[in-house]
């Protein structure tokens, strides 16, 4: 089990690599704000250890913290990327014709 | 045995999805495309998970997902387009805080790891480290973009390396002791809370002008706890997604950097001792 996991774990890293080739500059932001919001994926372990058994109370209100952490870090990850992101739809018809800087 | 293949089938829908937002998210004509991509692979997982035969205590979960939603969402809505990089530095400081409360727990639930697989121990407690520093140098870079902390270079002088290194020496301590056996309620707390003063001091003295960079090092660094926690709890959608995140994030902070005629070292360790480098 451990040695697949480590094998999925490799193979991503390397996935992880070679989707980030060429990047235009004023992308890294979304796209640190887009990876920001999958690594929220830490809202499936809080669900998993919550789901699966919390007995005492400091287990159960820290589960709670680190439910709403994650999902924070989610919903609150895609919708800031995609504001960002609006800034740029525009950019194509505005600038392109009068060929400002960029 | 059925429901757990669907779940691991959903589980790689949502990695393809992720995968496929992300190279969308490089280009800028598919970017808002794929950002949407992404979010569809996430909710996929999250549906996923709850499938997850034995899940109990749904009044817990959905407490938190609320709150969390109440909490997320007018903050993404709301925040003013000059305020983004501290916001998408919160949101990651607070998935790292995810990380470090979940190994927490798990520590207390497994007494110490005692009857755990060492590498369990070993992943837990290196996600619990890492999500720590995360969680609160994040917060920093909140603050300092925020202008509640000072956003000029804050620090201790000749004294800041050594102290981290004696900060990262006690949290890694406290980890291999834990490891070797030993299950203190104490050793945990002083993983957690050096870690914390770690992650305090390494970003307090960065100038407000490279933070971009250090967040982006935060996020990567999240990314790897995340995949930590993934091996501890045998979850492959965890271990690729964290991944994954780690990888790119690394490959994208050094990019920022080189954009700014900056090295990754020079921005860290810039404001540890001389400081004469920093642009500003």
């Amino acid at each position: 089990m451990l040695v697949q996991n480590l094998a999925v774990l490799v193979l991503a890293g390397f996935v992880g690599f070679a989707v980030i080739s060429k990047v235009p500059n004023t992308l890294h932001t979304p796209l640190m704000s887009g990876t920001n919001a999958i690594h929220g994926i830490v809202l499936l372990g809080g669900l998993i250890v919550a789901g699966l058994g919390a007995q005492s109370a400091l287990d159960k209100v820290l589960l709670v913290i680190a439910i709403t952490f994650g999902t924070i870090n989610v919903v609150g990850g895609f919708l800031v990327t995609d504001r960002m992101l609006g800034m740029f739809k525009d950019r194509p018809n505005r600038i392109s014709p009068d060929r400002t800087k960029r | 045995m059925t429901r757990d293949v669907l779940i691991q089938l959903l589980y790689i829908v949502a990695f393809a999805l992720f995968i496929y937002g992300l190279m969308g998210l490089t280009g800028p004509r598919t970017a808002v495309r794929g950002n949407w991509i992404a979010a569809t692979g996430m909710g996929v997982a999250v549906v996923a998970t709850l499938l997850t035969p034995g899940m109990g205590n749904w009044w817990l979960i959905l407490l938190g997902v609320a709150i969390g939603t109440a909490a997320g969402v007018p903050a993404a809505k709301r925040v003013k387009m000059t305020a983004m990089p501290q916001m998408v530095a919160l949101f990651n400081g607070v998935g790292g805080g995810a990380v470090a409360l979940i190994a927490w727990v798990e520590f207390r639930q497994s007494a110490g790891f005692a009857h755990e697989p060492t590498y369990v121990a070993v992943a837990s407690l290196f996600s619990a480290i890492v999500g720590s520093v995360s969680f609160w140098g994040s917060l920093v870079a909140y603050g300092k973009l925020q202008e509640i902390v000072a956003s000029r270079p804050v620090g201790v002088g000749k004294l800041q390396q050594p102290l981290n290194l004696a900060l990262l020496l006690v949290s890694v301590g406290c980890a291999a002791a834990v490891v070797a056996g030993a299950d203190s309620s104490w050793l945990i707390a002083g993983l957690l809370v050096s870690a914390a003063a770690l992650g305090v001091l390494v970003v307090l003295p960065i100038g407000g002008a490279d933070m971009p960079v250090v967040i982006s090092l935060l996020n990567a660094l999240t990314g790897l706890s995340a995949a930590a926690m993934g091996l501890a709890l045998d979850n492959t959608a965890l271990i690729v997604a964290g991944m994954i995140v780690g990888a790119s994030g690394t490959i994208l902070t050094n990019l920022m950097a080189k954009a700014m005629n900056r090295t990754i070292p020079a921005i860290v360790a810039g404001g540890f001792g001389g400081g004469s480098g920093t642009a500003l």
